[in-house]
């Protein structure tokens, strides 16, 4: 497949993460990081071994950990937390609703094995509901980043960033493409223009877009993938902008098709120009076990559904 | 420390009047456990701890106090008040629409004194540890206070907390567990008992000292020596005996006044019994 952007090496976002802690722990001495004893999972041992006092580890109790974190932002800290990223939101939703999001407090929320690429372990921790939980809170920042470098450009930014952010990333080895990109809170990135449809992606999902959008381009359909790495507060008007030129719309997303950016962008378009959006999400449905990519296709996420929704957006606006 | 007894009690007696007012003013609220809790946040906020009246969230070097059973606001409220932190008279707006006193507290309005939100329980104890290993990455050598509930002991991070604090000798944090036995659907040893909570702190590697709340030297004595040991590898927990209502003779002892308004003849007859001292608002 001959895809306009390219990568040459795979890397988890998690080791984004975890290179984007430590960078940014350098250069601010306020930042500290907490840990629900998966300590290795999230890649926080760089950061540990460097940075040792201010370094939390609170064991298997991840309700403790974000309260500790809203104190530690109290008095002026910037607490990292880091488990996966169910046990980041609905195990502790009451926690970052009241000690974090209604009290303001500068605490950064960071998930990793989000969705089905967690692959093996199973539904139990593959979830697909936390986009949605996240960006319901007031105040709250939702961010799922798609690539290592973009991973690590958003914890550096999101340390700069002052109020609760939830940063999402993952488990699997994903193509690197976002090297040298800046990374700003909220702003969406054009990766590739084009004119008949947009496909607007977030997370893991911007791989299988670029290559949707090869696939389309060979059958003579011009596809523009935006990569919508912040999905609250959502880029407005990146997204207009596109489906002013394109006149309709694919969301493509790790996460359940309710509560996710889909239903974000679809709130944008029927408050504005109504154009037809078609949703690459899973259907209101568990995932199980398998590897990331076979979950994916299964799930109806893999590059096959994305350009299957394309073509549909586009025969529905004719 | 020296102390004016006569003082602090003269502050508790308005307090209690400024409890019972602004419940019955709102018609809503929860006067029981405020009643309750009166000789604690009048001894923290007048003899114990060191603090600026001039807020600042951060609170560097200064004692701060986390209140984590927020519904007994009206105490925290008023005693806020009584020493500066705002206008006595916005008492009067207490559970009213466009109020900075919220139902429950909340720092979304901007109250001075108010650090956190909290309502939902069992979530204080967790916030007050992570200000205590804040200010010991800071040097700061002053300390943390932090109020729960005995029913509130009932949630499950209450204990996820405690087991931190201990294995990592938060020794900067002196918690208070108000011990009035009761909660909403009756005396905590029916609803759920608790148990042996000196045993259980104990066992969980803190320091516990027991008194009664509302006898204000002994009190005073018990918190001061819980300061006093503070910096000794171990957090503190005061096990504070109290008694529902206090102070208003048919709101004593009792769970039917957690959370109820008194109407305007109970509210005379409990004004009668707390002598108005600082001037009502």
């Amino acid at each position: 497949m001959n895809t306009k952007l390219t990568y040459t090496a795979k890397k988890d976002t998690r080791s984004g993460f975890g290179d984007g802690l430590l960078e940014a722990a350098k250069n601010n001495p306020e930042i500290v990081g907490l840990c629900a004893d998966l300590t290795g999972s999230l890649k926080m041992g760089a950061f540990r071994r460097e940075f040792p006092e201010r370094f939390f580890q609170v064991g298997i109790a991840e309700a403790n950990m974000i309260g500790i974190a809203a104190g530690l932002a109290t008095a002026g800290k910037i607490p990292f937390t880091g488990t996966f990223a169910n046990f980041s939101t609905s195990r502790v939703y009451d926690q970052l609703r009241q000690s974090v999001a209604y009290s303001e407090k500068n605490v950064k929320v960071c998930a990793s094995h989000a969705g089905l690429t967690l692959g093996e372990d199973g539904a139990t921790h593959q979830v697909l509901e936390d986009i949605g939980m996240t960006k319901m809170l007031p105040n709250f920042t939702v961010i799922n980043p798609c690539d290592y470098h973009q991973t690590k450009a958003a914890t550096i930014a999101v340390a700069e960033h002052h109020g609760p952010v939830y940063l999402r990333f993952g488990r699997p080895g994903w193509p690197m493409f976002m090297e040298g990109q800046p990374f700003e809170v909220g702003k969406a990135i054009t990766l590739i223009e084009g004119s008949d449809v947009s496909i607007f992606a977030t997370g893991h999902l911007l791989w299988t877009a670029i290559e949707a959008e090869a696939v389309l381009a060979e059958e003579g359909i011009s596809a523009e993938v935006i990569n919508i790495h912040t999905i609250k507060p959502l880029d407005e008007e990146a997204i207009l902008k596109s489906l002013a030129k394109t006149n309709c719309a694919v969301s493509a997303e790790e996460h359940q098709i309710a509560g996710g950016l889909g239903e974000s962008i679809a709130q944008t378009i029927v408050r504005n120009e109504p154009v037809p959006q078609e949703f690459v999400a899973v259907n209101d449905r568990f995932g199980e076990s398998g590897k990331p990519v076979d979950l994916l296709n299964k799930y109806g996420l893999g590059v096959k559904s994305v350009v299957e929704k394309a073509k549909r957006a586009i025969q529905r606006k004719e | 420390m020296a102390f004016d007894l006569e003082n602090l009690q003269k502050i508790c007696s308005q307090v209690r009047r400024d409890i019972v007012r602004m419940v019955h003013a709102a018609n809503s609220g929860h006067p029981g456990g405020s009643l309750g809790c009166t000789e604690y946040f009048v001894s923290l906020y007048n003899h114990i701890m060191k603090y600026n009246t001039d807020f600042k969230m951060e609170g560097k070097n200064e004692d701060v106090f986390f209140l984590s059973n927020g519904h007994i606001s009206p105490v925290f409220y008023s005693t806020l008040a009584r020493v500066g932190f705002f206008e006595v008279a916005e008492l009067a707006t207490f559970r009213k629409l466009d109020s900075r006193l919220q139902g429950h507290p909340a720092t979304e309005e901007g109250l001075p004194g108010i650090r956190i939100a909290s309502g939902s329980l069992g979530q204080g104890l967790s916030v007050a540890i992570g200000v205590a290993l804040a200010k010991k990455l800071n040097g700061d050598k002053r300390n943390v206070f932090v109020l729960t509930g005995d029913g509130e002991q009932q949630e499950g991070q209450i204990w996820e907390a405690a087991m931190f604090a201990a294995h990592n000798k938060v020794d900067n944090l002196i918690a208070t567990i108000d011990c009035n036995g009761q909660q909403i659907d009756g005396p905590i040893k029916e609803v759920n008992s608790p148990g042996d909570l000196k045993a259980k702190y104990a066992s969980f590697g803190w320091e516990v000292t027991e008194c009664d709340g509302n006898n204000l030297e002994e009190l005073i004595k018990t918190l001061e020596a819980a300061v006093s040991e503070t910096g000794n590898e171990k957090p503190k927990v005061i096990l504070m005996k109290t008694e529902m209502g206090k102070g208003v003779d048919f709101m004593e002892g009792t769970h039917k006044w957690h959370g109820v308004a008194p109407n305007d003849e109970q509210l005379a007859e409990a004004l009668n019994q707390l002598e108005e001292t600082l001037g009502d608002y």
